[in-house]
């Protein structure tokens, strides 16, 4: 149970840079973060002990892999995270160019 | 499994620099050792495919955040002001949530199969079907490609998506009034 814990604690890192930071830069950290962790996750789930990666070698070969499911979502997850971050990321460069801060309590004041 | 630990370890204090550190530059690389920790423990629990993409995909990450802020600013302004009770309640409500989470993941984690252990019943059938009818080496290929072939249709619609977005947001060309 402990590496599924450690998952869970790198996800509260990410929570915590959500909630309390007022840095966009800083936000968008936080979500990689909980991206990373959930993808963590999935692959612990799918681990065995002792067995090989989900891949033929030779025919005859015994079938003592690992879970192949949780790799194929996870291989989709992080791809379409980039995805996110670029998303993010290009906002965020969007409201520098515009406010001159990253800080969102300033953005919030200086809307007319 | 010790050095599964160690990375661990490494990456939650990485993580916690990242989110912490008054440089931004230097919160980007934490971010980068966080993803490349998670890459080495995919390889340590026998998935190279996600090691590969993750690679990558890190690669990718770190390249654009360092990019926005070279574009921008390096330093952290929020963290220079004192802090006020707004700051406080904040934090206090996230030390409240963050307990009730870690107490119900514990919760939750004991119902589980233990770690090392997976139930592996859709799997089990995929392994014995997906050599004999998809004839893929590669069982992950198998399943993304052929078994769930739509969720990856999907994916490229959300990254085609996601493109025309940073796209449009960037553009430097607006509309001509």
């Amino acid at each position: 149970m402990l590496p599924y814990l450690g998952c869970i604690i790198l996800f509260l890192i990410g929570i915590y840079a959500i909630l309390t930071k007022r840095n966009l830069i800083k936000i968008a950290i936080g979500f990689c973060l909980l991206e990373y962790s959930v993808n963590l996750f999935f692959a612990f789930i799918g681990y065995k002990k002792d067995a090989l990666a989900p891949i033929y070698a030779n025919l005859s070969q015994a079938r003592n892999f690992v879970d192949p499911i949780p790799q194929a979502l996870v291989l989709t997850a992080i791809v379409i995270g980039l995805g996110t971050t670029a998303l993010l990321l290009s906002v965020a460069l969007r409201i520098y160019e515009k406010y001159k801060t990253f800080d969102i309590k300033e953005i919030k004041r200086l809307k007319e | 499994m010790i050095e599964l630990y160690i990375l661990l370890i490494i990456s939650i204090g990485a993580g916690i620099v990242a989110v912490e550190i008054k440089d931004l530059l230097a919160s980007a690389i934490s971010l980068g050792i966080v993803g490349f920790s998670v890459a080495i423990m995919f390889i340590l629990t026998q998935a190279p495919d996600l090691a590969i993409v993750q690679i990558v995909v890190e690669v990718l990450t770190v390249v654009i955040f360092v990019g926005v802020i070279l574009k921008t600013t390096h330093i952290d302004t929020t963290l220079e002001d004192k802090l006020n009770v707004r700051d406080y309640l904040t934090k206090g409500i996230f030390a409240l949530f963050g307990i009730f989470f870690l107490l119900f993941s514990i919760l939750a984690l004991k119902e589980l199969p233990q770690f090392g252990m997976p139930i592996m019943k859709i799997a089990s059938h995929y392994l014995v079907k997906g050599f004999e009818e998809i004839r893929a080496a590669n069982q992950v290929a198998a399943v993304i490609l052929d078994f769930r072939g739509y969720d990856t249709l999907g994916e490229a619609t959300v990254l085609f998506t996601s493109v025309i977005g940073v796209l449009t947001i960037l553009r430097k060309i607006g509309k001509i009034k």
